[in-house]
């Protein structure tokens, strides 16, 4: 094992495991455990490995199979890459601790399908972080796609209906992008990020160019469920098994959103999207802004945790956007970073609401009465994520939201700054409101409530979880200086 | 009018792709059974996989199947022989599609056994209660 190829080893481990789970699960379930934990824990260390071999020697690429590129396919390192295999490896590894007794408990008998589809999921999920070619992340996409369309369908009750939309939705997004590549393809002959970004400019931004352009977002927002095309995401996301949600609702829309960043600065550059088009830019600012004013709204109308969980997920899409199309650095830095918390906050929830999914069973919002009593330290950790998600410091929400804010200012686009307070207050009516249900309310007919926690290994990452938050959001000084800075694309 | 049948004649291969995929997303959206919508899927993914090919296509071009010693002497003729990247690259897509299109059947069969029906209103109707 050398350090060049280390990247190559955290995409391998889930991949290769993932048969062996499905071989080796069939003959006893027991072996399903260690070598799900197994193969993400190598894969956490590894991907720790890489960030400092990034960090310390500037990013490198790799072509798989020795075929120079642009014929062959490349990989590329680069601090962001390395900073999303980190956050990808050791989400999935927190979360697969809790979905190991949620899908025990859910899906009996079928353990070893699950974390076959689960660990294809994650090595596709590093896999599209890392590609540098344009059709290969279609591949790759498609792979994180399917496995999400079967685990979702395990679900009870109307999951399969609500994978079926996610996959006719999903389909549009991936056939756009595919679209949108061919469109790339015939200008320039070349399926390289690189390739087509240095030709591109050549061409001078004729009307193809826009179009690909166009389909290539589109396809990528049904696939990460900005506002108007959100349709699929809250039925998917709630129906789905426990331990499902768990690995998806913290990973799947975030990766799009780097993958929008990694096509819009890697393929068609800054100077053509913001000061070319400045028209676009600042209507892809006023579309988040709707996107996370519209989600809020929508998050109030819900009785269900979960479900008002899946229309938070959405409005931070919005957040993320938005911070994206400021086309400034502070915007940008605020969205890598809310990429980062976000994903931790959206884990912290979900584990959360699977610990009392595990022993209430309905996340209702009537059935929530009396938690604090019952579940005393999975409240706390819970009041922790949703502190990150109104905003309150020293939690990370409230860091990158900050920088968010810093950037709307800075580039004058006030109604993203006035959707980013409002959305703030929306999440605090919500969050309280929970916590108001879980503390104050009392249980009518049984007087002495039990106290009954999850099984430890469902509390352990989400204390884990929680305390990250808190310690992310205190560090956020040295991560935004020492690697989103770095990760930032040329120009900005 | 001449003139606009020029542009059609000149491009056909492109707006006929369009005009089969936009039957695919009519079927996607606008039907209410849910085989209809998969098909339209396939016709939409088929549409697209039709454009890739089609782009690769030259006039009295052979087939990319060259003979050794000749390149290495004269090298490859570029306008003699078809593009193949495309056609390998819809390889994958053809792959992806049919790969999509067995999930979505296996869920299909698994919600006619929930519902006993594939026509969504009917399904909606059975939620509904």
């Amino acid at each position: 094992m050398t350090t060049s190829n280390l990247h190559m080893y955290v995409l391998a481990a889930p991949l290769l495991t993932a048969l062996f789970v499905n071989m080796l699960g069939r003959v006893s379930r027991s072996y399903v455990a260690p070598l799900v934990l197994g193969a993400l824990g190598f894969s956490t260390l590894a991907s720790l490995g890489v960030l400092s071999r990034v960090l310390d020697q500037g990013s490198y690429s790799y072509t798989v199979g020795n075929w120079a590129p642009p014929m062959g396919i490349e990989l590329i390192i680069d601090p962001l890459s390395a900073l999303m295999l980190v956050l990808i490896s050791s989400v999935a590894l927190l979360a697969s601790f809790s979905a190991l007794p949620m899908v025990a408990k859910e899906q009996a008998g079928k353990e070893h399908l699950f974390f076959t589809l689960y660990l294809i999921l994650i090595a596709g999920l590093m896999g599209l972080v890392m590609t540098g070619d344009a059709f290969n992340l279609y591949v790759l996409l498609e792979i994180t796609s399917i496995t999400t369309y079967g685990l979702i369908a395990m679900g009870k009750g109307r999951a399969p209906l609500a994978s079926f939309n996610y996959i006719i939705m999903g389909s549009i997004g991936a056939c756009f992008y595919l679209l949108g590549v061919g469109y790339l393809y015939i200008l320039t002959g070349s399926l390289n990020m690189a390739d087509i970004a240095q030709i591109l400019p050549q061409l001078g931004g004729d009307a193809a160019m826009a179009t690909a352009l166009c389909f290539i977002l589109v396809g990528l927002w049904i696939k990460m469920a900005l506002f108007p095309l959100h349709g699929w995401l809250p039925n998917a996301y709630s129906l789905a098994p426990t331990g499902a949600g768990l690995l998806v609702a913290p990973l799947m829309t975030k990766v799009t959103i780097y993958l929008m960043v990694r096509v819009m600065f890697s393929i068609f550059g800054a100077d053509y999207l913001f000061v070319q088009n400045p028209l676009v830019q600042s209507g892809m600012v006023w579309l988040a802004t709707a996107a996370i004013i519209c989600a809020s709204c929508l998050a109030l109308a819900q009785r269900n945790l979960k479900r008002m969980l899946t229309y938070i997920i959405i409005a931070e899409v919005g957040y993320m956007v938005g911070g994206v199309w400021l086309a400034n650095s502070t915007g940008l830095s605020g969205a890598i970073l809310h990429i980062v918390n976000d994903a931790l906050m959206t884990l912290c929830l979900f584990l959360a609401a699977a610990a009392i999914a595990y022993r209430v069973g309905s996340l209702d919002f009537d059935n929530l009465q009396g938690l604090y009593k019952r579940m005393p330290i999975t409240m706390a950790a819970f009041t922790v994520g949703a502190f990150s998600m109104i905003g309150i410091p020293p939690t990370a929400g409230f860091f990158s939201k900050w920088y968010l804010i810093l950037g709307g200012i800075e580039a004058g686009h006030w109604e993203y700054v006035v959707a980013l307070l409002f959305s703030s207050l929306i999440n605090a009516i919500l969050f309280f409101r929970i916590i108001a249900i879980a503390y104050f309310r009392k249980e009518g007919d049984h007087a002495r409530l039990q106290r009954e926690e999850a099984p430890l290994i469902m509390q352990g990452p989400l204390i884990l979880t929680a305390a990250t938050l808190i310690v992310i959001g205190l560090g956020s000084g040295p991560l935004v200086r020492g690697i989103i800075k770095l990760a930032l694309p040329v120009g900005f | 009018m001449e003139q606009f049948l020029a542009i059609i004649i000149a491009k056909y291969n492109y707006w006929l792709y369009v005009v089969l995929m936009m039957i695919g997303f009519y079927a996607m959206i606008g039907k209410r059974n849910l085989v209809k919508k998969l098909i339209g899927m396939n016709i939409f993914q088929t549409a697209i996989i039709l454009m890739f090919v089609s782009a690769g296509a030259k006039y009295g071009a052979k087939i990319p199947i060259l003979n050794k010693h000749e390149v290495l002497e004269h090298g490859v003729r570029a306008a003699q022989v078809v593009n193949p990247l495309p056609h390998v690259l819809m390889l994958t897509a053809i792959v992806v599609s049919v790969s999509v299109t067995g999930v979505a059947l296996a869920i299909l069969q698994r919600i006619y056994r929930e519902y006993g029906t594939l026509e969504e209103d009917e399904i909606l109707e059975k939620l509904g209660r």
